[in-house]
């Protein structure tokens, strides 16, 4: 690690705390391999995302405050998720108390490839990973946080995810036929609009499938949560991971 | 109080603070026009003809009932426009002038000066409009400056012949209006 | 219905659901290979948005601006403060004319102001004469789509109802056959109406003329023909100049199809010799709407469609599942605020991903307004059943001792409860999806062993 090395508050959204522990590990371990000085506060909960895109927005300033109170600290947050980066960034109630923690917080809190790329200045990684993959792009990291260019806009391609993976050896990534469609996970549309959102689920695996992918990667475990519980459910037999797992892999 | 003062009321009750209007700025066009109209006219469904195909066209074709308001195919015109617009409803073929056209979308300008009457463009079985090729523009935003503050009472851009996809997407040309536009560049 | 219901009734028959979502996923890639001709494409976009900003901060200047403008040059303008009075204002007019059949060309506001069935009951007959209209019409349905309504029929729907009202031939699907018959059909009508309805793209304040955008050339063919024409429009659909049209004309087909522009586009400034023009300014709610600040900026939609030919949901549970006039996302945050109790489940009908909002040639911050109305409509509801949860999964979050106790429960309760349980058809997550393998840890737990 390096001494001048900027410290950061490693965020792990709760339902990876709980089901997806690897990959909570390979984010912690592939900071740290890039010379970072990682921390993991160990009181933290939940953003209140899922609380406030349900339209509980004005229930979720507890939450808030208690997340602003774990995280300000850092000169840096960083999560494994584009849309809890997003709602603490955009959608969080404003905490009058903590005006100015609130404003550091919000300043200074990244999805993961997004720091490594942004503020690490890291242009790719190295190693070899001989798989054919395809890419889900999240919405909110895709949309909101403008991690890569969209499909809608007329504006420069670029990845910034992918980017990191560009100069792997062997790995061929798949053109989709709807490049970045939403899988229908949505937090509690999930089960609201249950329909909706596991035809959804099954459209997208399916691009993956008749590209003839082997592995479905993506940015948000949420998302991966919902279109792994239909691949299981439907015998597909597809993988999903999420990025940290294979940069945390193939790095040396 | 009346529906114009209520309406009023209600939007000067809200003290808007005032948005800024933007100016539009000059962008780049294509630099063949005449390339670029043809090419729009086609995927509109359009298509570009010389003065000597439209010609063979009419030889060829033997249509009963032909309107011309264009100088150049004057000739070819066999009736006169009616008092009552419906009595061009056995119109085969009007040729008129176009005032100038927008290469980006194959859209041609016409108004009154154009059209003896107004439903012409639209009644008629088949179109043929007439433009010179100094008159083909870049794009919407140069038309609307040659248009500037013309007081036509009627003016129109006409790209293409009439046509529909409302079954099942399937394009059909010749809804209502005419079956098909050719374009005389002249 | 809520829309969750109607999504699963129409999601039931797979193979016309499927091709719902893949023909307007056409569209939509039509509108993607147009854009991307265009290399000023965003900017445009924005100039659209600034346009549409800035005529709304002044909307009260420039609709007696219109009026003036429109009234020198000859056409008659109307205000009507709701529905009702926009359709007495249509009577009256027909009523001096005797008239008792009409022509009408495709219109939003009509439809959201329910003309037909007020003007039916007076007995005078309507006819729809865009071709999609007319199939809907012979059906009694409403549009599905603002650009495209008959979009949830397939060909041979239509054939069955055209067979049944145009006497052709049974069986017979050909959408060139269909069509023609169709232009037979409506040829008459136009011929014989004396009164025409149009709706209006957009209005200019500065010279006071409307402009009305078909492909048919269905608008035109109605009011030239007639002596009268009736234009109506929303008061939102203003803008400041003539040279503005440059910057929505190049925005509205490419959005709407994928066309670079639509074949007619008809600019009507007076009327001709001897005939008459009205135009009726409608409010219906829209004042309300623009008092709304959050949701302010949902006016300034040019009706293009993109919005709904992207959007995942409308794609896959059709325009009848919003039960609005405008369905899709527009229609889901333009609706509640007209009644928030009975449209309360269309800003959920959404996973916010923000593809709506990015082809929006008016940069409406769709998914960003759909948020706010649940945060609207969950204040309104008060504690409700998913109000409570929620407050209760605050209360864990907010003690990091409560969230580990509460998620250590779960992951062993998941592990003991038999599948039949955690699988239950009431289960919603369950029932076409799987719930992760549990690992035996948390991260949490991990982190304190090995850091
Ligand atoms: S909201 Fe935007 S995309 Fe949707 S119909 Fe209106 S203008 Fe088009």
């Amino acid at each position: 690690m390096k001494k001048d090395a900027p410290h950061i508050g490693l965020f792990i959204p709760c339902y990876i705390d709980q089901f997806y522990p690897n990959v909570a590990i390979a984010s912690l371990e592939l900071l740290e391999k890039l010379g970072c000085k990682v921390t993991y506060p160990l009181g933290q909960t939940c953003c209140g995302q899922p609380m406030s895109n349900a339209g509980f927005e004005s229930k979720t300033t507890d939450t808030t405050s208690k997340f602003i109170r774990d995280f300000a600290k850092f000169d840096y947050i960083v999560a494994p998720s584009g849309s809890c980066v997003l709602h603490v960034k955009e959608h969080s109630p404003k905490i009058d108390k903590l005006k100015k923690n609130q404003e550091h917080l919000q300043a200074n809190i990244y999805e993961l490839s997004e720091f490594i790329t942004d503020v690490l200045k890291v242009d790719s990684i190295k190693g070899s990973f001989p798989h054919k993959i395809g890419f889900h792009a999240s919405c909110h990291g895709l949309r909101g946080l403008r991690l890569a260019s969209d499909s809608e806009l007329n504006e420069p391609v670029f990845n910034k995810t992918l980017q990191l993976m560009k100069d792997l050896e062997g790995l061929e990534i798949v053109e989709l036929t709807r490049k970045d469609e939403c899988c229908g996970f949505g937090g509690t549309f999930a089960v609201s609009e249950e329909a909706i959102s596991v035809q959804m689920g099954k459209d997208r695996i399916a691009d993956h499938v008749d590209k003839g992918v082997e592995i479905i990667v993506g940015g948000d475990m949420s998302c991966i949560m919902h279109m792994q519980g239909i691949a299981t459910r439907d015998k597909e037999k597809i993988q999903l991971m999420h990025f940290a797992e294979i940069l945390n892999q193939v790095i040396s | 109080m009346s529906s114009k003062e209520s309406i009023l009321a209600a939007i000067k009750g809200l003290n808007m603070e005032e948005k800024p209007l933007p100016e539009i700025p000059d962008f780049a066009v294509a630099s063949d026009l005449v390339e670029a109209y043809t090419h729009s006219l086609n995927a509109n469904k359009g298509t570009v003809v010389s003065k000597v195909e439209l010609e063979q066209m009419i030889a060829d074709t033997g249509f009963a009932k032909i309107y011309s308001s264009s100088p150049s195919f004057a000739s070819y015109s066999n009736c006169e426009v009616p008092q009552h617009p419906a009595d061009f409803a056995d119109l085969d073929l009007a040729i008129i002038e176009g005032q100038f056209a927008s290469a980006e979308n194959a859209a041609i300008w016409l108004d009154e000066s154009n059209l003896d009457l107004r439903a012409i463009p639209f009644i008629t079985a088949h179109l043929v409009i007439v433009i010179r090729k100094e008159n083909i523009l870049g794009n919407m935003h140069e038309a609307y400056q040659r248009i500037g503050a013309t007081k036509s009472g009627f003016g129109v851009f006409i790209a293409g012949p009439s046509k529909t996809a409302d079954i099942e997407q399937s394009l059909v040309v010749g809804a209502h209006g005419a079956m098909s536009l050719r374009v005389v560049i002249l | 219905m809520s829309h969750p219901e109607n999504a699963t009734v129409f999601l039931k028959d797979k193979a016309r659901a499927k091709w719902h979502d893949d023909t307007l996923w056409i569209v939509r890639q039509k509108r993607d290979v147009t854009i991307h001709q265009i290399p000023e494409w965003e900017k445009l976009r924005e100039l659209a948005s600034q346009i549409k900003d800035h005529t709304l901060s002044k909307l009260d200047f420039y609709l007696e601006e219109l009026e003036k403008n429109a009234t020198a040059n000859g056409i008659k303008v109307h205000w009507a403060e709701n529905a009702e009075e926009h359709n007495q204002i249509i009577g009256k007019i027909l009523d001096e004319k005797k008239c008792k059949a009409i022509v009408k060309s495709k219109s939003i506001l009509t439809e959201e102001c329910h003309l037909n069935p007020f003007l039916e009951e007076k007995g005078i007959e309507v006819v729809d004469t865009d071709l999609g209209e007319r199939i809907i019409q012979f059906l009694k349905q409403p549009p599905s789509h603002i650009v495209m309504p008959a979009i949830h029929l397939k060909k041979s729907d239509i054939s069955e109802i055209f067979h049944e009202k145009l006497h052709t031939e049974k069986g017979n699907v050909d959408p060139v056959y269909l069509t023609h018959a169709a232009r037979l059909h409506l040829r008459e009508k136009f011929l014989q109406a004396k009164v025409a309805i149009t709706g209006v793209n957009f209005a200019v304040a500065e010279t006071g003329e409307f402009v009305v955008c078909t492909n048919e050339g269905n608008a035109d063919m109605g009011v030239h023909l007639a002596d009268t024409h009736i234009a109506c429009m929303g008061i939102e659909k203003l803008i400041p100049r003539r040279k503005d049209l440059g910057v929505f004309l190049r925005l509205l087909a490419r959005s709407a199809t994928g066309q670079s522009i639509t074949n007619y586009n008809s600019h009507f400034r007076s009327p001709s010799p001897g005939k008459e023009l009205h135009l009726i300014l409608v409010n219906n709610g829209r004042t309300k709407q623009l008092a709304r600040e959050k949701f302010r900026n949902s006016l300034k939609c040019i009706r293009c469609g993109a919005c709904m030919n992207t959007c995942p949901i409308y794609r896959r549970s059709g325009g009848f599942s919003y039960g609005s006039t405008v369905p899709g996302p527009i229609g889901s945050i333009l609706s509640p605020g007209i009644d928030m109790k009975k449209y309360s489940t269309l800003p959920f009908a959404s996973t916010l991903c923000g593809s709506c909002s990015d082809v929006c040639p008016v940069k409406i911050n769709i998914h960003e307004q759909l948020y706010e109305w649940r945060q609207e409509i969950t204040k309104a509801q008060g504690s409700s059943l998913k109000g409570l949860s929620m407050k209760l999964a605050n209360g864990i979050f907010k003690s990091p001792l409560a969230y580990r106790i509460s998620g250590k429960m779960m992951r062993a309760s998941l592990k003991t409860l038999p599948d039949s349980i955690i699988y239950n058809p009431l289960n919603a997550w369950g029932k076409g999806r799987n719930l992760p393998d549990l690992p035996s840890e948390s991260f949490k737990d991990w982190y304190k062993k090995n850091r």
